[in-house]
Order: structure tokens, then C-alpha cells, then sequence
């Protein structure tokens, strides 16, 4: 299967490499998994692997997760997320196995997926990152408001009312959010950590999907040819 | 913000033989410094500040006087471009940044010395994390 695993945000701190250069790392507690159900394509109409992660007491849990990770031959878990595999990989897959950071051992860059920490209702200074108003120049109870939203006419001449998809005012956050090509700066497969290198998206104690690279930026590819 | 995870990923980076360092203290810093394949050392010696951070992340602002200018350097304790720290002297401080020496010129610049503990310039395995907080004691009036 691909490397791919469910994680958990425990926080940050620095690193210092050989050279003494300071970076900035996050420490992850990524998995261990395990492999909870085989979905096939003649079963299930795809080819997929679930995963199960972070162990939970039977009496805080639910018995259908009870049953289902029970199949499995496991205790349950409290979080289960499915990755795509070819059906090579289906076919090789046992139930109840463990994938832990060692599926990580050659893996240079990662992509996580987190759930942004929740702003509330933001304004589009902040949410969009507009510009905002003048401070002084007569600008009175404004510098913070997006200016005119626009009357765009339709092609049939009128109809002054805001284009659709116009950025504006709203809840900020609390989103689905991928982080592209992290540098692993390092692993620890006896207490499963990754340490990456920047930072991940939401709080401390917080979900992750950890997988590698799909398509390094420019410059992380250099680095990565280069090694 | 620390957690005992964090804490442990840290540890392999401490340095274990770092002096006890204190605000007020007169310090020498051994700066690695890299000029392309070569490398050398520089001292810069000065008088502690302030010290901020926890753990790893833990520095020191020394500030000297250069040529009747100031200097300050921030040197990160745990970096390994701080080859060594020395403490020449411990200063006799009330508080815990000094950055009241900024505005001072001449002799005034100058601290006290300490009159207690002045026996413990010994080094100790353990990092500054554990040691006195920066502020020392008032030395009350004998």
C-alpha cells in the first residue's frame, strides 16, 4: 500500500542540523495503524485498505466499532480512514496488521492533511487578507471594511448585484487543509514519532493523515534529486 | 508550551555540559564560525541581559561594548554554533532583564559583583533548565 498513516499532532519545537541552522520541526505521533477491513472492487466496487487508529475503552466506544474492529481481530479504535490501493496491494493485505513509521523509512517529503484551527466569523482583512481602508485621508469607521462589492451588470444590461463567488466576510478556519512536500527531519519507529519539518495544520492533540509527497514543489524537488 | 513527548524528541539535542548561567553574569561565548570549508572560533565576551526559552529553545542576549558602541547577540544555549560558554564573574542584579544598562554610559555599566555564591562557577551535569531562576536574591544588608 502506499505509505500512509493517521497521526496525531503533539507540537512543536526546533532542530538543529549539522551545521547549527535552526529548523522549525513538528513532532507527530503517527500511528501505529491497523489494517481494519479489505475493501475489493468485486465487493465493494474499489480497491482499499482501512485503517484504524488510537486504541479506546470498549465502554467509550460504540458496538457496531466494537464488532467492526472486532472482525479484525482488534480492540476498537477511535478513528478509522480509508486509502486507495491497486488491487495488487488488496490482494496482499491481511487484516489486523500493523503499519507503522518503519513504512516511512525511505520517505524524504510528506503531505499532512489536518483540520485548520477555527477562527469564527472573520472579516476579509483577515479571512482574504484584503487591504483594508485608508487610516487617515477622511476614512471615518471603515479601515477595516472590503471597499465596494461591485453592481456587475448581467449581459443583459442590468441587474446591479455582486458577482457570484465574490470574497467577503465569514467563518474562517475549521476546514480541511493539506500541507504540501514537509521535509521528514526525522523518525523514531520505537515511539512511532515523524518529525517534519514546519508547521501542520490545527492544535496540539489534534487528527492528521500523514502520506507521501504526491507532487514535490520546485525547489523541494532539487533538494530531493540532489540527495 | 511543552509536553513530555516534545521534551523527549528535545533531550537528544541538549547539551549536558553547560554552565550555570545567570542574568548579570559576565560571560565569554565561543562562536563557531564557518568561512566556506573553513572553520574558526570567535569569543564574544559580554554581560548576560536577559535569558528567554525553555529547553531546547533556551538563550541569552549578551551585550558588550565595541569600540563605545553597544552589541547585543542573542546566542542560543543548545545551538551547536555555541562551542562553549564560560562565566567569568556573577553580577549583583535585582532583576531579570537588564536592559536598563542600555541607556547607561561609562563606569555606571558596570555590576557589583555578587557577594554570595561566588563558589558555584563550577559547572554541574545538569542544563540551566533546573537552575535559580535568573532574578537572584537580593543580598539582604549584613
Amino acid at each position: 500500500m502506499p505509505a500512509f498513516l493517521i497521526g496525531k499532532k503533539i507540537g512543536m519545537t526546533r532542530f538543529f542540523d549539522e551545521t547549527g541552522k535552526n529548523i522549525p520541526v513538528t513532532v507527530i505521533q503517527a500511528g501505529p495503524c491497523f489494517v481494519s477491513q479489505v475493501k475489493t472492487s468485486e465487493k465493494d466496487g474499489y480497491d482499499a485498505l482501512q485503517l484504524a487508529f488510537d486504541d479506546v475503552k470498549a465502554r467509550n466506544s460504540t458496538q457496531p466499532v466494537i464488532g467492526h474492529d472486532g472482525k479484525a481481530g482488534l480492540g476498537p479504535k477511535r478513528h478509522h480512514r480509508e486509502v486507495r490501493c491497486t488491487s495488487q496491494e488488496v490482494a496482499g493485505a491481511e487484516l489486523g496488521k500493523e503499519v507503522s513509521v518503519a513504512s516511512f523509512e525511505s520517505v524524504k517529503f510528506v503531505d499532512v492533511v489536518g483540520t485548520s484551527k477555527g477562527k469564527g466569523f472573520a472579516g476579509t482583512m483577515k479571512r482574504h487578507n484584503f487591504k483594508g481602508m485608508c487610516a487617515s485621508h477622511g476614512t471615518e469607521r471603515k479601515h477595516r471594511s472590503p471597499g465596494s462589492i461591485g453592481g456587475h451588470a448581467t449581459n443583459r444590461g442590468f441587474s446591479g448585484r455582486p458577482k457570484k463567488g465574490k470574497r467577503m466576510s465569514g467563518h474562517l478556519g475549521d476546514e480541511r487543509v493539506t500541507v504540501r512536500s514537509l521535509e521528514v527531519v526525522g523518525r523514531d519507529a520505537e515511539k512511532n514519532l515523524l518529525i517534519v519539518k514546519g508547521p501542520v495544520p490545527g492544535s496540539n492533540q489534534s487528527l492528521l493523515m500523514i502520506k507521501e509527497a504526491v507532487r514535490l514543489y520546485k525547489t523541494k524537488a532539487k533538494v530531493a534529486k540532489a540527495s | 508550551m511543552s509536553n513530555a513527548t516534545v521534551e523527549a524528541v528535545e533531550k537528544s539535542q541538549l547539551k549536558a555540559d553547560l554552565p550555570v548561567i545567570e542574568v548579570g553574569d559576565s560571560v565569554d561565548v565561543s562562536v563557531k564560525i564557518v568561512e566556506g570549508s573553513k572553520e574558526r572560533i570567535q569569543v564574544f565576551s559580554g554581560v548576560v541581559i536577559a535569558m528567554t526559552g525553555q529547553g531546547i529553545s533556551r538563550s541569552i542576549t549578551v551585550r558588550r561594548i565595541v569600540s563605545n558602541e553597544g552589541v547585543e547577540r542573542i546566542f542560543p544555549l543548545h545551538s551547536p554554533r555555541v562551542a562553549g560558554i564560560e562565566v567569568k564573574r556573577h553580577g549583583h542584579v535585582r532583576r531579570s532583564k537588564l536592559y536598563y544598562l542600555r541607556d547607561r554610559v561609562g563606569k555606571k555599566r558596570r555590576l557589583r559583583d555578587r557577594r554570595r555564591g561566588l563558589g558555584s562557577l563550577e559547572t554541574t551535569e545538569t542544563t540551566t533548565e533546573q537552575a535559580a531562576p535568573a532574578t537572584t536574591a537580593p543580598a539582604k544588608a549584613d
